[in-house]
């Protein structure tokens, strides 16, 4: 379970994040929707660890992500945003030391990577570098250390962004398949990506929380039924 | 292996990934033999030490150290990787330790490659082992110094250039505090108590005794101190500008 209260971030006079909070529960997808620099990455960066909130607090799992921050950034499995990696090392290198700083070892952090590279279809780039791989590849590599730790929170930021038809479905089966047991936030501005993985949307603009409910109640707020049209009338004005 | 080690490890294995590392190496080489032979006068001296060769070594390490430090942090930053880092179950602490340990060894290797003019005044003569050995473990901890300004900088910019000419710059100041004709010239302006003490915070006053063969722990805490502030400093530059 990750609490968020009260989350506000500033940079400078210019406010990312405003005041929010709410509740994530196991088993959940959160959609994150908002258009382009509504907060949602600052939010993420937020819940990850990587930002220091200027208020407010993030709590995984009964951990303070600020006063306790190690057992916390373990629970949590983290694509930021654009997949960063280091370009120089081979996948399977990459992962290797991804599972060691996450303290796997010998046969367990063997079977972790197989598992890791399995599910996120990468044995026929195993041995490259990075460096050489595509943009879709690239991504899957930032899957794949995400998930190598089996972890109770998944938190990807823009997973399927700049990918073709047929990789954005692969994520979004692999995304769903891993949703089972484990607490999923995916941050998106493709709107049909909610309705194919999301239990819950969430949508932001301006740092604030406009709408919090599942994605079948969102959908019914417009006559058409389209998502791409309610999303415009709640952001449109901001 | 500790997570420190985990990081340092991967370091050191990204300098042999990319051309850097052997450059490097060959350029070091190549300077330090043409500052011992050409600059020191080597021959000429008729000594058998290797004072010729680290009499010149802070003015390479002024040049060659900041290229070794300034992808420390940058490139993190500006592949955006600094991210994937910082959220691991690490500690900030341990991360930029084991970035400066990485580089510090690597710079260790670098010298320990010069052991052909170890090898040579040796062949040539009777030197002193154990003063060398000692201005060798000096050069080591004045290349750290340098290289702990770098570290700090590097987190301070995404662009490994600006990086590069900030680091040398800094590195420059903190040589040329303890050349005698600054020094002289300040004396006249500044009460002597001063003037003594910014050529304390000299690299280049501290590593004078040292070339010699001197080990002072005096000078060796200085190193030691001098490292761990910037290193500190280096974890406040990167909470503040790692949102950038």
């Amino acid at each position: 379970m990750i609490q968020v209260e009260n989350l506000s971030r500033q940079f400078g006079d210019f406010t990312a994040v405003d005041n929010l909070s709410f509740t994530i529960k196991p088993g959940e997808v959160l959609g994150f929707l908002g258009p382009n620099g509504a907060g949602k990455s600052t939010t993420m960066k937020m819940l990850t660890g990587f930002l220091r909130p200027s208020s407010g607090r993030v709590v995984v799992f009964g951990h303070d992500m600020w006063s306790n921050p190690l057992p916390a950034k373990k629970m949590i499995g983290y694509l930021p945003e654009g997949a960063p990696s280091y370009a120089e090392m081979s996948v399977h290198a990459f992962l290797d030391f991804i599972a060691a700083v996450r303290g796997l070892q010998g046969q367990e952090k063997k079977h972790a990577i197989a598992v890791a590279v399995e599910k996120s279809a990468l044995n026929d780039v195993l041995f490259q570098t990075i460096d050489t791989l595509s943009k879709g590849y690239r991504r899957r590599v930032g899957i794949a250390q995400a998930i190598l730790h089996d972890p109770s929170v998944l938190i990807l930021d823009e997973p399927t962004d700049g990918l073709d038809p047929n990789q954005k479905h692969h994520v979004r089966e692999l995304i769903l398949n891993l949703a089972q047991d484990k607490l999923v936030i995916v941050s998106t501005h493709i709107l049909e990506e909610v309705t194919a993985v999301c239990t819950r949307a969430m949508i932001i603009a301006r740092g604030k929380l406009l709408v919090d409910e599942t994605p079948a109640v969102l959908a019914a707020r417009s006559e058409t039924g389209k998502l791409d049209d309610i999303f415009r009338s709640i952001t449109g004005g901001v | 292996m500790s997570p420190l080690m985990i990081v340092a490890r991967r370091e050191w294995n990204a300098y042999f990934s990319t051309p850097l590392a052997y450059v490097f190496l060959v350029v070091f080489l190549v300077l330090c033999g043409f500052a011992t032979f050409e600059l020191g006068g080597f021959y000429l001296r008729n000594q058998a030490d290797l004072q010729s060769f680290f009499a010149y070594q802070p003015w390479l390490y002024l040049f060659l150290v900041p290229a070794i430090a300034m992808r420390i942090w940058a490139e993190e930053r500006k592949s955006g990787s600094i991210e994937l880092l910082l959220t691991l179950p690490l500690k900030l602490h341990s991360i930029v330790l084991a970035k400066f340990l990485a580089a510090w060894l690597f710079i260790a290797l670098a010298l320990a490659l010069t052991f052909p003019l170890w090898i040579t005044v040796n062949y040539l003569g009777e030197p002193d082992n154990g003063a060398i050995l000692a201005a060798y473990l000096g050069s080591w901890l004045m290349a750290g110094a340098f290289l702990s300004i770098g570290c700090c900088l590097s987190a301070a910019s995404k662009s490994q250039v600006i990086v590069f000419v900030l680091t040398v710059s800094v590195c420059f100041l903190f040589v040329l505090l303890g050349v005698p004709q600054l020094l002289n010239s300040l004396s006249g302006v500044l009460p002597q108590v001063i003037v003594d003490g910014i050529a304390q915070l000299s690299l280049l006053t501290h590593f004078d005794a040292i070339s010699r063969g001197v080990l002072d722990l005096r000078d060796v805490l200085f190193y030691l101190f001098f490292i761990a502030c910037w290193l500190a400093a280096t974890g406040i530059v990167i909470e503040q500008k790692k949102a950038e």
